[in-house]
């Protein structure tokens, strides 16, 4: 093991890039990646939306529609649940990018086994990789936004921060997935937050019916799930029935989502990959 | 060697790598290291030139110099057809070789190699070692592990023995057999259930050392035919003899004990 150490010698070891700069190049490696991929997860990311769409909104919404649609806001079903699926999917697309991709890159593909021999500090490696979920997010949501267009299903010009919004609540779960799955050594443990987080949360945040439909005891339950804010402000943006006050409660609820998890993520992908 | 290359955080002791400390400055060192971990971490999904782009991409090379030094380093390890295939159908030699490929792509100061021939057949290991050898040759610090006595001695200019995690022994190789060992080796076989009653009788012949292995006797001499001839004048009759040059294996065994290290 023969390194020269030379104390006293001047210090020529170059100066470091800023962490947006290395963030951007582990960004850019999951881009070269994608470049593969790209095409399947087109498709289901247009396939997806639409089969929610048709199943939900127009066939299960015919049957609602019939009911009266007092209680939705007298939206038709498929408008009240279109902005809401879209909530779904962007924390889908959140997860999913960041369970087991993530595993993979310590235990399978070992992309960042690779990348940390390399200048970059777990914080870029974690970083980088976040701004490549929050991209999928994005293109994801934007087929989907895209498609709720073309079928008229947005009624107010609000609409375009519905973007923005499902990037913000993908990543705010997105962020705490990726800081949970580095630490893990079975992938089957990554079945639970999908299982016993996602699925409920999906069924019970105010998707397919309003929470105002449950007991009176569950419903703080459901306000205080992140589902819920993130359904809350689609709902507000795609009907129009935007109130400044919630929607500062909503935002911020996601953003310190989102900041918990970058912070956890910071502190296990160090411990995991400078050990 | 993760200490080395600056993804550990040093345990005990002082370390100093290219002027700066590996706490403080570990991203700025390891941007002048290249590393050949034990285990490939190559992307088998990618092509063989996309592991060295997105390689060069994590150094923030430009494009241009990625691809140039992409085609001088395939082609330095013979991996030039190979350029656009992917990555998993590739043999374990080639894998390696290109693994040293994509440690070189920010020209590094110093490379470190964790058994870089591990698992590799005698022929893949020679085009391995030819390539290192080469390096070397330009002025490139190598630091690498291993467990092949055979890949130290035609390697290494220093060599540092680790037992258990402490320096055992340290020299030229051509050093340590002068210091650790005789000029010859006898080596003698014996039949199935005769080793230990030999061993006895040789024991007597006051033999300068003698290790015994589970098939063998290895006696440690200055002149191992002489000695032989005293085995044989002794009325013991081994099934096979041999008489070979000490190696760094017989420093190695002697330094560490017969146990298998890992």
């Amino acid at each position: 093991m023969a390194v020269v150490s030379q104390p006293g010698a001047p210090l020529t070891l170059p100066a470091l890039p800023g962490t947006v700069t290395l963030s951007v190049r582990a960004l850019r490696c999951w881009l070269v990646a994608y470049r593969r991929t790209w095409r399947s997860s087109v498709w289901s990311s247009v396939f997806g939306p639409l089969f929610y769409l048709g199943a939900m909104g127009y066939g299960l919404g015919s049957l609602v529609d019939k009911n009266g649609t007092a209680a939705l806001g007298g939206v038709p079903y498929v408008v009240f649940v279109a902005p809401a699926v879209l909530a779904v999917q962007a924390m889908n697309s959140g997860l999913s990018n960041a369970l087991f991709p993530v595993f993979s890159a310590i235990h399978w593909n070992r992309i960042y086994i690779a990348a940390r021999a390399t200048m970059l500090r777990p914080s870029d490696i974690y970083r980088g990789h976040l701004l490549f979920i929050a991209m999928r997010i994005a293109m994801n949501s934007a087929c989907f936004v895209v498609l709720m267009a073309a079928f008229g299903l947005i009624r107010s010009p609000w609409a375009v921060l519905l973007l923005p919004t499902a990037v913000l609540l993908g990543l705010a779960f997105a962020a705490p997935a990726a800081a949970w799955a580095v630490t893990l050594e079975h992938d089957t443990q990554m079945n639970y937050p999908i299982r016993f987080g996602a699925v409920p949360l999906m069924l019970f945040s105010g998707t397919f019916f309003p929470i105002t439909q449950l007991p009176a005891w569950v419903r703080p339950v459901a306000y205080a799930t992140p589902l819920w804010h993130g359904v809350a402000l689609c709902r507000a943006f795609s009907l129009g029935t935007v109130n400044a006050g919630s929607v500062a409660i909503n935002v911020g609820y996601l953003l310190a989502l989102a900041a918990i998890g970058l912070w956890l993520g910071g502190r296990s992908y160090r411990r995991r990959l400078y050990v | 060697m993760r200490m080395l290359g600056c993804v550990s955080p040093p345990t005990s002791g002082d370390l100093t790598i290219l002027g700066g400390d590996p706490v403080r400055d570990g991203a700025a060192i390891r941007s002048r290291l290249g590393v050949v971990p034990q285990e490939d971490t190559l992307d088998n999904e990618l092509t063989v030139r996309e592991n060295l782009l997105v390689y060069g991409r994590y150094f923030g090379l430009p494009r241009k110099l990625i691809n140039e030094r992409t085609d001088q380093l395939l082609d330095f390890v013979q991996l030039t057809e190979r350029a656009g295939d992917q990555v998993d159908p590739l043999s374990g030699g080639m894998k390696r070789r290109l693994t040293i490929a994509r440690s070189l792509i920010n020209d590094p100061d110093i490379l470190i190699l964790d058994e870089p021939t591990t698992g590799l057949d005698p022929q893949a290991r020679h085009v391995v070692w030819d390539r290192l050898f080469s390096l070397k040759q330009r002025g490139v610090t190598l630091i690498l592990t291993t467990h092949y006595m055979d890949e130290a001695e035609q390697l290494c200019d220093r060599l540092v023995v680790m037992d258990h995690g402490t320096i055992a022994a340290e020299g030229t190789p051509r050093e340590l057999i002068a210091r650790y060992s005789t000029q010859e080796v006898l080596e003698l076989r014996f039949a199935p259930g005769t080793q230990d009653e030999a061993a006895e009788k040789i024991k007597d012949l006051s033999p300068e050392r003698m290790e015994v292995t589970a098939d063998r006797l290895l006696l440690y001499a200055a002149d191992g035919d002489e000695f032989l001839a005293r085995v044989h004048a002794a009325g013991i009759e081994p099934l096979t003899e041999l008489v070979r040059r000490s190696s760094l294996e017989d420093v190695f065994l002697y330094l560490t004990g017969r146990t298998l290290v890992d």
